[in-house]
């Protein structure tokens, strides 16, 4: 029975144990009281003369955040005066027949009455109860109006965050809510019940600036604590109205047009300042509702749509870039000493080791150059000039024109995507570089992930002349306007445009302005030469035409059985298995401005999907141009019209 | 097989209406009366209204009360047996917060503080207790002098201390801490490994300072020195202890605290409680509170030393020292004796969570007590 004897020790240890910890627990209530002993007792006369001193009462004053405006200086954020009416009982002579009067001016259901009343009952007659929330600016003027005859009745003034513009702006504002506590940074405006911070978004990227500092208000208050008067007012400091580079309404036409599929998002640039006019991923949510507060429900549902509305898919999606990647192929391989006018016959695909690597283009292109390699998008021809130039070029090029890194646009979530080389392959997956993997890189295929941001910014660079431009959604903050002030009109805010001359502000890339010139003219006939790939989302009218690249990015790659039972076509395909369609331009061709970057997720071939809502936002883009209003206005029905 | 049948003879399965009759009602009545102050300050902080606190809490409290009776009658093998169950379906739910917490947009914060995030937590503190005292009750003495016997303890210990601290939640985590050393302390663990385990953590301490976020470092400093940014964060430890001294030995009476009612006071209702009871009922209506949590804690150890299984001594003993350490952490915090810790008053402090988890650990107490007599085996129930 040596466990029973072990048990009987163990039972001993643990008693003497017990006895000891409860001998600690009982030191340390002693402690409680001797404290308690101390600030009442001893201390006790010291703490009563500082609650008589408490009757100045300091009130923190929550300034006004700072608005968020586009480039044109309209409101894309601003704060809603949310007005309440309320009652003071002990203003009223006749609680009853205040109500009564009340209700003939506004509607105050039984409800609400019964709720009043209620609440008189157990609050000291000086506390205001709430009647009703939300007025309109209607009901608010006619209460003003009626005022006299109704005493103790006033109107109390908060304030909300608005987005005018809903949906389309979301995804670059982001929204306010409520703070956590792991967001108490010390700010006592923090720490006010109901007080909005930024959570994402510029709302976020640049709280500190919208947010201002807080004002107090020193009060003094009666023994019960109504408020005798106020001693001292300090106002504070509102927040920064922050002006972004957007145009509210081409982001508004962005978005409608991408509404028209299924996922997709797209990017507006000016090629020289870097200016974002527009960033758009449809679909997207109403920040509102996080500002009100949303079900766990309703955020589950947002989190696991697998149509993304919360992930920002134009700086947080990554995405094979396919054909659209070619420029930079180009440009690498004449780099490397392959002249323009090298010649490589397309049999439709091309062989390496024993792997057969296909032209999208079945039966081939014949014999061709660089300019028609890249106007045809030619799989083979970039197949050949990739081998000469080689990985770690093509990715320099890359990186050089802006992809493989975050482009450092002020908002939170971007993402770097991946441009592969030798070294990255064998640091991050442990193995060598394979021939065939260059191959696939040269068509935008295998390890290469980019954003759409990027590609946007790629684009820009191509279209500038080969100046290291870097894109930006900010123009500057400015001083919050006091009320009924306009903005002031500066040719810089009402023309929204910043000139050419921007450009020089950007270091130069070092591309050799010939090399620049063949992808250029390349990209020109894309999509105004009839044989181009995107010939049928050309725009008509001259002064406004683009030039583009369209690109296919494969989801998943069709097995080889597949290929050998037939045709499988990408529309038979489950949605989530078709290709992404990519599309990137420029425009106007010979003095270029702006750049667009389209990709419609699972749309199928780029210059279906992608290139005609590109050719739409650059017609809108160019049409909403203020320096453009001289062109003749009405070529933009007609390029709309067409090829829809 | 044959030793834990012969156990089993000599322990007769409890009949429901035993079980009944043997409710200790004096603990029954002492958590009662604990409940009833705890509406009372509501009502008043309120302005003398049952809406919105008191009345919910009384509902809460009734639910509770109903819980713990729940828990109680079930037969405290049960308890032993699906002890680990318990402590791992507790880890995978505060798991569970910290992915939901990472997948980004800052949202999430807010809404698992409404629905997971203080629920895991809080179930914690009392599965983690349950874990150990199941782990405890197959160690002799022998085994406890080896240090190898810890290892499986301590990883109990650490992994929802590591999960709670990444939330970030170092109040929680302390108390997780602090409640287990309390565990392995009766349990019988060498003394040696508790002076081993302070020298170290006074080592650790200057490490862990980086650690800090901003405002957390912030409360730190603030406690050092309060005066020195009076309406900024050293505002609350300064109002609180304004309102507690003035309240003098017999308090300004019932809904007449000024400094609570004047909103010198935040959080009236939830973690600053005690100041308001102290500033209106004074330091007799104190010590009267602090007299009844007293007996709790009395008759907690007396269940322990009662209980003639290892594992309902341990429980007994570990979710007393947990209660212990609710009410020490907040009433020292109120009175300025330690930084500002967000830790409701059990009982007292409005809120469901921290309600529902100290009542079941009531149950669990009481299951203890009802089944005192119920020997179990050193190593185990078999395989029933």
């Amino acid at each position: 029975m040596a466990y029973v004897h072990e048990d009987q020790t163990r039972f001993k240890t643990f008693s003497r144990r017990a006895l000891l910890l409860a001998g600690g627990q009982t030191a340390l209530m002693a402690s409680l009281i001797g404290r308690m002993y101390y600030l009442q007792v001893v201390e006790g006369e010291r703490y009563r003369t500082l609650a008589e001193d408490n009757r100045i009462n300091i009130r923190l004053l929550a300034p006004p955040r700072g608005r968020i405006v586009d480039r044109f200086g309209t409101a894309l954020a601003d704060n809603q005066a949310n007005f309440q009416v309320v009652v003071v009982p002990e203003q009223t002579s006749d609680l009853g027949r205040t109500l009564d009067d009340l209700s003939r001016i506004i509607e105050v259901s039984e409800e609400d009455r019964a709720r009043i009343l209620k609440e008189v009952r157990r609050r000291r007659p000086f506390v205001p109860v709430t009647v009703l929330d939300n007025l309109s600016w209607h009901d608010v003027s006619r209460l003003e109006v009626n005022a006299p005859a109704l005493p103790g009745v006033a109107i109390e003034m908060g304030q909300t965050r608005r987005y005018p513009f809903g949906e389309p702006m979301t995804q670059i504002l982001g929204y306010v809510a409520a703070v956590a506590e792991h967001e108490l940074s010390g700010d006592p405006l923090l720490e006010l019940p109901g007080f909005r911070i930024g959570k994402t978004g510029m709302e976020r990227r640049f709280d500190d600036k919208l947010r201002g500092t807080a004002g107090t208000s020193q009060v003094e208050v009666n023994a019960v604590g109504r408020v005798i008067r106020e001693l001292s007012r300090d106002e504070g400091k509102p927040g920064r109205e922050l002006v972004l580079s957007v145009d509210a309404g081409l982001q508004n036409f962005v978005h409608q047009r991408l509404l028209g599929v299924r996922s997709a998002s797209a990017v507006v640039m000016n090629v020289h300042s870097g200016e974002v006019l527009a960033l758009s991923s449809a679909p997207s949510y109403d920040a509102s509702a996080f500002n009100i507060g949303l079900s766990s429900r309703q955020w589950q549902e947002l989190a696991n749509d697998p149509l993304g509305p919360l992930n920002n898919k134009a700086i947080g999606g990554t995405y094979a870039p396919g054909s659209t990647f070619k420029m930079v192929v180009a440009l690498a391989a004449m780099e490397a000493g392959v002249s323009p006018g090298h010649k490589v016959f397309c049999p439709g695909f091309m062989e390496l080791g024993r792997s057969r690597f296909h032209c999208w283009k079945r039966h081939g292109h014949g014999w061709l150059g660089m300019h028609d390699g890249i106007k045809q998008s030619c799989d083979v021809y970039f197949y050949d000039i990739a081998r000469r130039a080689g990985i770690d070029r093509i990715s320099e090029m890359a990186v050089r024109l802006g992809l493989g890194e975050a482009t450092g646009i002020e908002l939170p979530g971007e993402r770097a995507g991946v441009i592969p080389t030798r070294a990255w392959k064998q640091a991050v997956i442990g193995e060598r570089w394979q021939g065939g993997e260059t191959l696939v890189t040269a068509i935008g295929q295998g390890f290469v992930l980019t954003t759409p941001l990027q590609l946007a910014v790629m684009t820009a660079r191509l279209a500038n002349g080969g100046f290291a431009v870097r894109p930006t959604l900010v123009r500057g903050f400015r001083d919050a306007m006091a009320e009924g002030e306009e903005a002031p009109s500066s040719p810089e805010a009402t023309a929204g445009h910043v000139a050419e001359v921007a450009a020089s502000r950007f270091a130069p890339l070092g591309i050799s302005e010939a090399h620049m010139k063949v992808v250029g003219d390349a990209m020109d006939a894309v999509s105004n030469h009839e044989r181009g790939t995107a010939y049928r989302s050309r725009i008509e009218e001259e002064a406004w035409a683009l030039a583009g690249k369209t690109g296919t990015s494969q989801v998943r790659r069709i097995s080889l059985s597949e290929r050998q039972s037939g045709v499988k076509k990408n529309e038979d395909l489950d949605w989530r298995y078709r290709d992404h369609g990519l599309f990137v331009a420029f425009a106007p061709v010979h003095r270029p401005r702006y750049c667009c970057a389209v990709v419609v997720e699972h749309g199928g071939s780029g210059s279906r999907s992608a290139a005609p809502i590109a050719r739409d936002i650059l017609i809108e883009t160019q049409r909403r141009d203020p320096s453009a209003s001289g062109l003749r206005p009405l070529a933009a029905a007609g390029g709309q019209v067409r090829g829809s | 097989m044959a030793v834990s049948r012969l156990t089993f003879e000599r322990n007769p399965e409890i009949s429901l209406a035993d079980k009944i009759g043997q409710i200790n009602w004096g603990l029954v009545f002492v958590i009662t009366l604990i409940a009833a102050v705890g509406c009372a300050m509501l009502y008043s902080a309120a302005e003398g209204s049952i809406d919105p606190w008191a009345s919910r809490q009384a509902v809460r409290f009734g639910a509770g009360l109903a819980l713990m009776f729940a828990v109680a009658l079930i037969d405290v093998r049960i308890w032993f047996r699906y002890a680990y169950g318990l402590y791992f379906g507790a880890l995978l739910l505060l798991g569970a917060v910290e992915f939901v917490g990472t997948a980004g947009m800052g949202a999430q914060r807010w809404i698992d503080l409404k629905v997971i995030q203080l629920q895991p937590s809080e179930v914690m503190k009392v599965a983690l207790v349950v874990a150990l005292a199941r782990f405890f009750h197959g160690q002799g003495d022998e085994e406890l002098a080896r240090p190898t016997t810890l290892v499986v303890p301590l990883a109990l210990v650490t992994a929802p201390a590591a999960l709670v601290l990444k939330q970030p939640d170092l109040g929680t985590a302390m108390m997780l801490l602090m409640a287990a050393g309390a565990v392995f302390f009766v349990a019988g663990a060498r003394l040696w490994m508790f002076a081993l385990a302070a020298v170290m953590a006074g080592a650790a301490v200057p490490i862990g300072w980086q650690f800090l976020r901003d405002y957390q470092r912030q409360r730190v400093l603030t406690f050092l020195d309060p005066e020195s940014d009076p309406l900024g964060a050293g505002y609350h430890i300064l109002q609180s202890k304004i309102a507690l001294g003035s309240g003098g030995l017999s308090g300004k009476g019932f809904l007449a605290g000024t400094q609570s009612h004047l909103s010198f006071l935040p959080e009236k209702q939830t973690d600053f409680i005690f100041t308001m009871l102290a500033e209106e009922f004074g330091m007799i209506g104190g010590l009267v509170l602090l007299g009844l949590f007293f007996l709790l804690f009395v008759y907690g150890f007396a269940i322990a030393l009662r209980s003639r299984n290892q594992f309902g001594r341990i429980l007994a003993i570990g979710l007393t020292a947990n209660l212990f350490l609710y009410v020490f952490i907040n009433i020292a915090m109120v009175m300025g004796l330690i930084p500002v810790v967000g830790v409701p008053l059990p009982l007292i402090s409005y809120g469901g969570t921290a309600m529902l988890a100290v009542m079941l650990a009531f149950g669990l107490v009481m299951s203890v007590w009802i089944h005192r007599d119920i020997r179990i085996p050193r190593r185990g129930l078999g395989d029933t």
